[in-house]
């Protein structure tokens, strides 16, 4: 199809056109709604037969770091709303701008990710053969990043699901698969969006965005806002509903 | 002097999308969607006739009881093999990439899809798909059952599981971009004048089915990727030796396999709603209650997966809720079968070869539709559960109605798509030939699985060999009625008799343009003033032009 402007061929309307990529976005993000449903759900379901080995799985999780992410993820929400702003107002210059805080934010969000997963390994936290919810407990030498104080805390709260649940290590393993696989999919779609927002940079440097034409950071400003909601409902999931009794 | 020399031979247009450009990159470049539909017919078939090639080695082990053909292992492989080409590569991509990619602009008068390289990149996501898929048949295949239940494929299964996965985690994402692209195209792309009824039953269909594309195939994607990570990585949530729950995979697996059936049967509705009008010569009866029909289907079609599970150990009250759903389907599926008998009383029915796929559609779809009211059942479906009585009940659906559609809809639509006529006759014998097969091959198995006859084993005591040749006989029949159509359509495409614009003539928007198409598939946006399947104010059919008098059938030289 030929394009005409911005105008491609099959579309008679800039505004056709323009309706017709919200709404695409928009039935693309029902897919994905569906798709993270699945995982939520068996999450759900094995939070509810196995909750004392869920709460233990996520007493080890670093409160700090999931909050600090999480308001991370928030100001990249709102930088990015800017950035859908200034194109709709037509203030070309701060387009990029609030494009690249939004990229900034979104990679201290993969930094600190890194620094919880790299964790995680060092821990004996990931699913598979050594996989050894108590390894932090019995071995303190090797998890010098986890404080005294909160090492006894730890052993006191396993020893109790231990006490109700004599398989708490397998059943911690389920609660981490549903922590990788969560989160794995979760910083996925943000690389993926990462992608996306250097794509409009390029296309916001060279002017290409008006107050009559902006569909891709429109579009792209509603990808990026779903894969913070996720994490919004990750983080209270993964983080915050078991930590107290 | 002869009168016929006085009627001037008809010639393909100079200028169409077949001739625009060549090349293998104006091909595998192109972002028309005529083209991507002949990209994915090439595709569908070549997997067809894979999967064809798995059913014909069933057939034949299944001719003793014995079976002297395979191995046990080897014979798993088989049906497993079958039946993830047929679903996954053929049956779900058919009608929808071929035909609906084709024909649901040029119905709705656009000049193409909303999201043309999201098209192409649909038919090249499934072709990724389908070579893992082949990667995994011929590095020996696997031997799960298409269904992949756990913790077989996820544990104890030593055959080639993880590259079949990937494939349909893979092809899925195909089936989400088709979806999502004629939701759009549906909603935004319509020329002026085609309301929402006026659309052709068709595109009801398809927007039906790509609801539950779009809603289904995300929840298979993140469970074959749960499986698959559980295969590869050794997560947990299907392994009850780490404590997961092999239940959880099969309400997943289902949750999208049941609606996925509609994905396969709704597109095949939507052709015989439009074949039978055309060749009954009448609007079609109860338009809006059809349409409402495909949408009740793809809703409560999303309510019943659990009938798949009745005997899992599934909470009884669960399983009379499930069992009361599954029955609702009946009832948007008879008020179609009704409205189609409805559209043919009285009409001027004349037998051309998509009609007679329709009514073997017809036929065949009552069987497989009133079967699967005793597997609704809870009391019977304990007796047929996973006999040959499942696997015939099903194939008179999938093959009988999505297969029989889809070759209607093939035929209807051939002069179209390539601006030749197919040879009639031959054609008419062909038909004909599919539908003998097809009941010899599959009325038989509803009487094994009804006598106790379990599906996938290799062998069967020797009191149900007769009713096994039978269906072996039938499904060479049955092979024979499949490669003609593939060999006379391929060979009309080239060297069939020019068709014209509107051979039947029918009704719909894709018949006011020359045939084959133009890239652009209209010259000028059309503006549409007629109500759908209105053959009495549409003299440009040129069938009577006084409006009140009974009109000429179909081909009314015949």
């Amino acid at each position: 199809m030929h394009r005409t402007g911005e105008l491609y061929g099959q579309f008679k309307t800039l505004e056709q056109q323009k309706e017709s990529a919200s709404l695409g976005m928009w039935i693309f993000l029902i897919t994905e709604v569906m798709f993270f449903g699945g995982i939520m759900l068996a999450y759900a379901l094995n939070r509810h037969v196995y909750f004392p080995a869920f709460a233990a799985g996520s007493n080890t999780l670093s409160l700090k770091l999931g909050g600090f992410n999480t308001v991370v993820l928030l100001a990249s929400s709102f930088t990015m709303a800017m950035a859908v702003w200034s194109s709709q107002v037509g203030k070309k210059t701060l387009i990029p701008i609030f494009l690249l805080l939004t990229i900034t934010l979104g990679f201290v969000f993969f930094g600190v990710k890194y620094v919880e997963y790299s964790q995680k390994f060092h821990h004996h936290l990931v699913p598979g053969k050594k996989f050894d919810i108590f390894f932090c407990v019995n071995n303190p030498a090797s998890c010098p990043d986890v404080a005294p104080d909160e090492l006894m805390e730890e052993a006191k709260l396993l020893d109790e699901a231990k006490a109700a649940d004599p398989d708490l290590n397998s059943h911690a393993q389920l609660y981490y698969s549903a922590y990788f696989g969560m989160t794995g999919l979760h910083a996925l779609h943000m690389v993926i969006g990462a992608g996306l927002l250097f794509w409009l940079l390029k296309g916001s440097l060279a002017g290409r965005f008006t107050p009559q034409w902006n569909t891709p950071v429109d579009i792209v400003g509603l990808y990026w806002h779903f894969v913070d909601i996720v994490w919004i409902y990750l983080f209270p999931l993964l983080y915050l509903i078991d930590r107290h009794k | 002097m002869s009168i016929t020399a006085a009627v001037p031979a008809k010639t393909l247009p100079q200028h169409h999308y077949l001739n625009a450009t060549y090349g293998i990159r104006s091909w595998l470049l192109t972002v028309d969607h005529k083209r991507i539909a002949l990209l994915y017919l090439a595709s569908v078939t070549f997997f067809f006739f894979i999967g064809g090639f798995f059913a014909m080695m069933i057939r034949l082990h299944l001719l003793t009881p014995s079976g002297y053909l395979l191995s046990a292992d080897t014979y798993n492989r088989m049906f497993t093999m079958h039946g993830v080409a047929m679903i996954f590569f053929f049956l779900i991509p058919s009608i929808p990439a071929v035909l609906g990619n084709f024909f649901i602009p040029l119905m709705i008068g656009a000049k193409d899809l909303a999201f043309p390289k999201i098209n192409l990149l649909s038919w090249y996501i499934y072709v990724i798909g389908g070579a893992f898929t082949l990667y995994s048949m011929i590095s020996g295949g696997l031997d799960t059952g298409w269904t992949f239940y756990t913790p077989l494929s996820t544990v104890y299964s030593n055959s080639a599981v993880a590259p079949a996965v990937i494939g349909v985690f893979i092809t899925g994402f195909s089936s989400i971009l088709t979806g999502l692209n004629f939701l759009v195209t549906i909603h935004t792309m319509r020329a002026p004048g085609m309301t929402w009824f006026r659309l052709p039953m068709f595109v009801w269909a398809h927007y039906a089915t790509s609801i539950v594309m779009i809603l289904g195939t995300p929840v298979i994607a993140i469970t074959l990727a749960l499986a698959g990570m559980e295969r590869l990585f050794g997560l947990g949530f299907f392994n009850p030796a780490m404590g997961g729950d092999p239940i959880l995979f099969q309400h997943l697996f289902w949750f999208y396999s049941h609606p996925a059936v509609y994905i396969m049967i709704l597109p095949a509705m939507g052709v015989i709603s439009e074949l039978i009008p055309t060749f009954a010569r009448k609007q079609l009866f109860g338009y809006h209650f059809v349409a409402a029909a495909s949408l009740a289907i793809a809703v409560i079609g999303f309510l019943v997966w659990a009938h798949h599970m009745f005997v899992t150990g599934q909470s009884t009250y669960a399983a009379l809720a499930f069992s009361f759903l599954t029955f609702l389907v009946a009832i948007p599926s008879a008020v179609k079968t009704f409205n189609w008998v409805a559209t043919l009383y009285g009409g001027s029915i004349s037998f051309d070869t998509p009609m007679l796929y329709a009514f073997g559609f017809l036929g065949l779809f009552l069987i497989g539709g009133l079967t699967g009211l005793f597997l609704g059942c809870l009391g019977t479906d304990i007796h047929i559960h996973d006999t040959y009585f499942v696997v015939a009940h099903f194939h008179y659906i999938m093959v009988g109605g999505a297969v029989m559609g889809y070759l209607g809809g093939l035929h209807f639509w051939w002069p179209k798509m390539t601006g030749r006529m197919y040879p009639e006759w031959l054609a008419r014998v062909s038909a004909l030939i599919l539908f003998v097969g097809f009941n010899l091959t599959f009325f038989p198995q509803f009487l094994l699985g009804y006598l106790g006859m379990p599906r996938r084993y290799h062998v069967y005591p020797p009191e149900f060999q007769v009713y096994n040749v039978m269906s072996t006989a039938g499904a060479s029949i049955l092979a024979i009625g499949y490669l003609l159509p593939m060999i006379y359509l391929t060979w009309s495409a080239f060297y069939g008799r020019v068709a014209g614009d509107n051979p039947w003539p029918a009704t719909g928007l894709e018949w006011k343009t020359q045939s084959p198409p133009l890239t652009e598939n209209f010259e000028v946006t059309p503006i549409v003033t007629w109500e759908p399947y209105d053959f009495h104010h549409r003299p440009d059919l040129g069938l009577d032009p006084v409006s009140t008098h009974e009109i000429m059938p179909a081909h009314g030289d015949d």
